[in-house]
């Protein structure tokens, strides 16, 4: 071992010695690769300037105490370009290409949607710290902010426009959990943030439950035996949770009972008709009012184990149907539970009384508006001639009475 | 009345009274009533007017307004029960033959419809005034709306108050068909009051813009003979004239009388363009 050790260093500086000659015969004198302390006399000196007078001098201070200060690494292991430039050299210096060293992750970025944008966006540059350190911009607890820099409603630089931020996982949980609570990269991914609409984006619609699952394994668990799991695993259109749940828009649970009634409106977005036979009942006037303690769509039908009516299991199944009433009106039966949540006044077949019930009700209004309406409409105008000739009248007799003796009755016009 | 203010000239006229006490009591505690029950019902009614939340949070929000409803709700039915039972008792004792028919009868009769027709041809000149009695059609009308409104929208109001209890013997499509006839019932009787009732009772040019006689219960004797010939003669005919002579009314019930009414119609109006804003929106 020492030998060899000893024959590869012999043989290093041979070659080392060598080099020069053997790559540069032709030049007189080869430059040296610059050391970062020949980068350090020019731009730590607070006098030096460039050609148009701006001050050379940087604080590269930072630089040391960064990821990349600490690993030892020189000037040019990043600026490239400059380890075979002459000194002074060329203001424009070649683009910094990180993946250099940072392969794979330079592999993710060029995939994703951010491939325009330089990696520098996000980490800095000089300072770059380790996602480990509190004060690095991709620290847990700094991703929102350094994502909202472009992210904003609506888009533009940073200062400018409202933070799209989901204000409940950035806010509340994360003060609350730190590293284990949610930021934007969790859900969004990093490096290879995708497109929604690309299949393979945690953001893509058939994706969703997978990504919010990766937390909430419970719910999604439950979610997986609804009609609308079902559907999106056949390959159809159904509700994932963000159809449901705004995401950035989250309410804590404090915001539980007016999301409650508000929930109404997200149902509504498929299930139109429904809704609206819904608004025509009690419990939906009184929810449209905003008043919570009244049944909305999710205490009839379940929330994320929503399944179809036909299903035994469902919770308004011929079977669990006086149950499900019975947990707002106990002691209710059958008799109650035959009640049409849904009912249709246009519809025939379904809600026949209902359906007579409207038109005779309509007729009734129609008729006697109708028949008002003219009474008043002629009575009107000869009601103000009655009201004039009374007053004539009056007048006249006043002055008759003035004047000479009475006349007795007067006749009506 | 008639515009006229309440001055030395009234007092010299002679009055006649056309509304008992209990009457008029009954009168008010119905439209309070009314008005109570329109107000907390309409943001229901019509919960998805944009107009509909912030009248209810202005009235202390829906929990509020539900319990002020059921509470002039069976206030209304009490009087409406105190009523038919005083009419009961009525005919029972005495009055039978008058009350159910002739001109101090508020049911009606084949003279009304002559006296409607007669009063289109009136309107369109083609007459003279009918000779009214006591109590005209749109009078009449008017009783029996009200009457009629009392047992449907009662009915159902007290079957969407109690639905637990009334599924025990009703099935539960009951529901749905007492929601559509008290709202629809409500709107009727809401919307013909604050416009029919009000243009024949007060707006109308000759009554403008109020008629105080249901909180004085009096009328002036030459009103008597104008408006209600036919019962004026009567009286005289029947010698009962002298004994329907009363005092000119109270100024301070009459300035009373005008104050609330100001408020009735003053609410009534709004109400029905709400109702119209909810219609058209």
């Amino acid at each position: 071992m020492p030998l060899f050790s000893r024959f590869t260093a012999l043989t290093g500086a041979l070659v080392l010695l060598a080099l020069p000659s053997l790559a540069a015969p032709a030049k007189a004198k080869p430059a040296p690769a610059p050391t970062s302390d020949d980068c350090l006399a020019c731009h730590s000196d607070p006098e030096a300037t460039r050609a148009d007078g701006k001050p050379l001098g940087r604080d590269l201070g930072t630089f040391a105490a960064s990821v990349h200060g600490q690993g030892g690494l020189a000037c040019t292991d990043c600026h490239a370009d400059l380890a075979s430039a002459e000194l002074p050299h060329a203001e424009k210096l070649a683009k910094v290409d990180c993946a250099t060293c940072h392969s794979d992750v330079g592999e993710k970025h060029a995939g994703s949607v951010h491939k325009a944008q330089s990696c520098t966006g996000c980490h800095g540059t000089h300072d770059i710290l380790p996602s480990s350190d509190p004060a690095s911009r991709t620290a847990h607890a700094n991703v929102p902010a350094t994502c909202e820099t472009c992210h904003r409603q609506p888009p533009g630089p940073a200062g400018r426009g409202k933070s799209v931020k989901d204000g409940f996982h950035v806010g509340k949980v994360l003060a609350e959990y730190g590293e284990s609570a949610p930021v934007c990269s969790t859900c969004h991914g990093a490096h290879d943030v995708l497109p929604p609409k690309d299949p393979k984006s945690p953001m893509h619609h058939d994706q969703v439950a997978a990504t919010c699952g990766a937390c909430h394994s419970d719910v999604k668990e439950t979610w997986d035996t609804s009609i609308h799991a079902q559907m999106i695993a056949s390959g159809r259109n159904a509700a994932t949770c963000s159809d449901c749940h705004a995401v950035h828009g989250m309410l804590g649970t404090e915001g539980m009972p007016l999301w409650r009634v508000a929930a109404t409106e997200e149902c509504s977005t498929c299930h139109a008709s429904k809704a609206e036979t819904y608004r025509d009942t009690f419990h939906g006037k009184v929810s449209s009012l905003g008043y919570e303690r009244v049944a909305t769509c999710s205490d009839c039908h379940g929330n994320h184990a929503i399944r179809p009516m036909e299903d035994p299991l469902s919770m308004v199944s011929a079977e669990n149907r006086v149950a499900t009433c019975q947990k707002c009106h106990p002691g209710t039966g059958a008799n109650f539970a035959a009640y049409d949540p849904h009912a249709d006044p246009h519809d025939r077949e379904r809600n026949p009384v209902l359906y007579y019930a409207t038109i005779f009700m309509k007729a009734l209004l129609g008729g006697t508006f109708a028949f008002f309406g003219l009474h008043t409409a002629l009575w009107a105008p000869r009601s103000l001639k009655d009201r004039r000739a009374r007053r004539a009248a009056h007048e006249a007799e006043r002055q008759a009475s003035q004047g000479a003796g009475d006349q007795g009755d007067g006749g009506r016009a | 009345m008639k515009g006229e203010p309440m001055g030395t000239a009234s007092h010299e006229e002679t009055w006649v009274e056309r509304f008992a006490a209990i009457d008029r009591i009954t009168h008010a505690i119905l439209f309070t009533t009314f008005l109570g029950l329109s107000l907390t019902g309409l943001p229901l009614l019509f919960a998805d007017a944009p107009w509909a939340r912030t009248m209810a949070l202005l009235m202390g929000g829906y929990g509020v307004t539900g319990t002020l409803h059921r509470v002039f709700g069976f206030a209304m039915l009490f009087c409406f029960a105190f009523h038919v039972g005083r009419v009961v008792f009525r005919l029972y004792r005495k009055r039978g033959p008058t009350m159910l028919w002739g001109p101090d009868s508020l049911v009606p009769q084949p003279r009304d419809l002559f006296q409607m027709y007669d009063h289109f041809m009136y309107f369109l000149g083609r007459g003279p005034r009918p000779q009214f009695d006591r109590y005209t059609y749109w009078e009449k009308f008017d009783y029996w709306a009200v009457f009629w409104g009392m047992g449907i929208i009662g009915t159902s109001g007290l079957v969407l108050a109690f639905p637990e209890f009334v599924a025990r013997f009703l099935p539960g499509d009951v529901f749905t068909i007492a929601l559509l006839v008290h709202g629809e019932e409500a709107l009727l009787a809401m919307v013909f009051i604050f416009t029919i009732h009000f243009f024949n009772g007060n707006l109308r040019p000759e009554k403008f813009p109020m008629d105080t006689v249901m909180f004085t219960g009096r009328i002036p004797l030459h009103e008597l003979q104008d408006e209600r010939p036919a019962e004026y003669e009567r009286l005289v005919r029947e010698g009962r004239l002298e004994h329907a002579f009363v005092p000119p009314p109270q100024r301070r019930l009459d300035l009373f009388g005008r104050f609330v009414g100001a408020i009735a119609i003053s609410l009534g109006l709004v109400m029905v363009a709400l109702t119209l804003i909810a219609l058209l929106a």
